[in-house]
């Protein structure tokens, strides 16, 4: 590539005093002075998530507000910073319709002080159960306070979409045989 | 009305009209601290602090949520914690100079205020009388001796501190006081010469210097600053280097001397500094406005006698005394008020010069112009008064 020598021109008078430098500086900021403000006021503001955000993991209901979770613990085992704790339980009896599932989480604990978000345990997820949503701000005043359990999660969590519904395709093909 | 204020002793009407000024000064210097905050702000395109209000103003409807986005409580909490927070010494400081320093920089910074008149009222002969602490014959003299020796105070600290940084800033600020000084002062002496016209007793007061603003006529009504551009020019530069604000702060420069002179001091000496500097800088933009701006004229062209003769037509007392002064007391303020407006607004304009840049400058710039300044008018004002 050629090499372009560009003349640098010596200031000008005006330019070695400042003066008309300044003048436009102090225009520039006046203009500013009067704008409107771009600061976002936290807390009476909130900003706009991105799709995609990685917020506070969660569980989810599927729309039947049955939970999706089988306690397979595959996020358990995944989680980089170890911030999962399960223990696995049975599907309780009256739940006649889900009998098939056979295991549900008893106990399903995420220490948020632990937590990276890292997004693992919902890529690992075969369940479609734990998701990171919106939330991005977790505070307490107690170690304690910052573990979230079972019902907290679910609390967060709420209820998704569900494209599949693995379940009840898998107690139909049981029952009728399979369709193909 | 006032009577029996006048039949006081003279020292406690002193003592009272010192008072006053003083809740007068230090309030403004506080509301200073604040706005600079809020100018910055709004520079940087942000709201400012605009968050601390006291409860029960938080009960007024619409005001007291306007007074919070103001931010006006923010200055009593930054006076709070000034007042409440540790006062630490450090271990290695000298400690007699070391509390010394920031007492020596309050005192010029007051003592000047009692040589700058601010607002005239006319008594029953339509005489002008100045309101002022003390209505010097050498107005100006007095507050150039008093005001330089504020340095003092920061050579004090910067040496009791022990401490490389605060020293190196001393030196600096020593160093960059006496460059400027020079020119400040013969920036100022063509308004004298021209003020000393032949015939008239000779005066350093600023009374004068407002007066010979306030005449009629094309050439009586105009302000000096519009008479003598070159004069305002260098005065409000050599202002900017006295009173150590951008582009002229070496002396503080954060990034080279930490904190300089002030690095080791917390607290409420802290703010003594704090309040220091602000009052040079209102004393610094009232002087201003007295030599180049007119006084307590509202506008150029237009004297308070005029300003008063019109508002008289609309208002039964407009010639009282006590409206008379309290209305230049106003204008005078709000034009010093805007002064320090311009202050703020520069130093969140500018970057700062280099040290080498300030020195070169001061001597071979500020310098040279101020001397030919002067020998222009000097021949001008002598074939003019001829």
């Amino acid at each position: 590539m050629a090499v372009i020598t560009v003349e640098r021109k010596p200031l000008t008078f005006l330019e070695r005093t400042y003066l008309p430098q300044i003048a436009g500086g102090l225009a520039t900021t006046f203009k500013h002075l009067i704008a409107p403000k771009k600061t976002l006021e936290y807390p009476e503001q909130r900003p706009a998530i991105p799709p995609g955000y990685r917020g506070v993991p969660t569980l989810v209901r599927d729309p039947n507000g049955r939970e999706k979770c089988v306690s397979c613990q595959l996020c358990e085992f995944v989680c980089p910073p170890k911030a999962i704790r399960i223990t696995p339980g049975e599907i309780s009896a009256d739940q006649t319709d889900r009998a098939h599932v056979e295991k549900a989480p008893q106990a399903f604990d995420i220490d948020m002080l632990r937590c990276i978000y890292c997004g693992l345990c919902q890529e690992v997820c075969p369940e479609e159960a734990i998701f990171l949503q919106n939330q991005y701000s977790m505070s307490g005043y107690t170690r304690a306070e910052m573990v979230n359990h079972k019902d907290k999660l679910y609390e967060l969590g709420g209820t998704l979409p569900d494209q599949h519904y693995k379940w009840d395709q898998k107690k139909n093909a049981q029952d009728h045989g399979n369709a193909h | 009305m006032f009577d029996f204020f006048f039949q006081l002793h003279p020292v406690i009407q002193g003592l009272a009209k010192g008072l006053a000024v003083i809740m007068v000064i230090f309030p403004i210097a506080g509301a200073c601290s604040m706005a600079e905050r809020k100018v910055a702000a709004w520079i940087q395109d942000r709201p400012g602090p605009n968050r601390a209000i006291v409860p029960w103003v938080a009960w007024i409807p619409f005001f007291g949520k306007f007074l919070q986005r103001l931010g006006i409580f923010h200055v009593m909490a930054d006076g709070g914690k000034m007042l409440f927070k540790e006062d630490s010494l450090p271990g290695h400081v000298n400690k007699f100079y070391f509390i010394l320093a920031p007492i020596v920089a309050m005192i010029p910074a007051l003592t000047t205020v009692t040589a700058v008149p601010f607002g005239a009222y006319f008594d029953s002969a339509g005489k002008v009388i100045t309101l002022g602490l003390a209505p010097l014959d050498i107005g100006m003299l007095a507050v150039f001796a008093v005001s330089s020796l504020g340095v003092y105070s920061a050579i004090l600290a910067g040496w009791a501190s022990n401490s490389k940084y605060p020293f190196l800033g001393s030196v600096r600020a020593s160093a960059q006081l006496i460059s400027y000084e020079l020119s400040m002062t013969l920036a100022v002496l063509p308004v004298f010469l021209w003020v000393n016209a032949p015939g008239l007793p000779g005066t350093m007061s600023f009374g004068r210097v407002v007066e010979f603003q306030s005449q009629p006529g094309f050439l009586g009504g105009m302000w000096f600053g519009f008479l003598m551009p070159l004069s305002a020019f260098i005065f409000l530069v050599a202002l900017f280097a006295e009173t150590n604000r951008q582009p002229f702060d070496t002396v503080e420069s954060e990034s080279d001397l930490v904190g300089s002179f002030h690095t080791e001091y917390g607290a409420f000496k802290w703010g003594l500094f704090f309040v220091a500097e602000y009052s040079h800088m209102i004393v610094g933009s009232g002087v201003f406005m007295l030599l180049f701006g007119g006084g307590w004229n509202p506008l150029p062209w237009v004297s308070l006698a005029m300003a008063v003769d019109w508002l008289g037509a609309i208002l039964p007392f407009a010639h009282a005394p006590l409206f008379v002064g309290v209305l230049s007391i106003a204008i005078f303020l709000g034009k010093t008020l805007a002064m320090i407006f311009f202050f703020m607004w520069v130093r969140w304009t500018l970057p700062r010069f280099r040290y080498d840049q300030v020195m070169k400058i001061g001597w071979q710039k500020m310098l040279p112009l101020s001397i030919a300044n002067l020998l222009f008018y000097a021949i001008a004002i002598a074939v003019l008064q001829k």
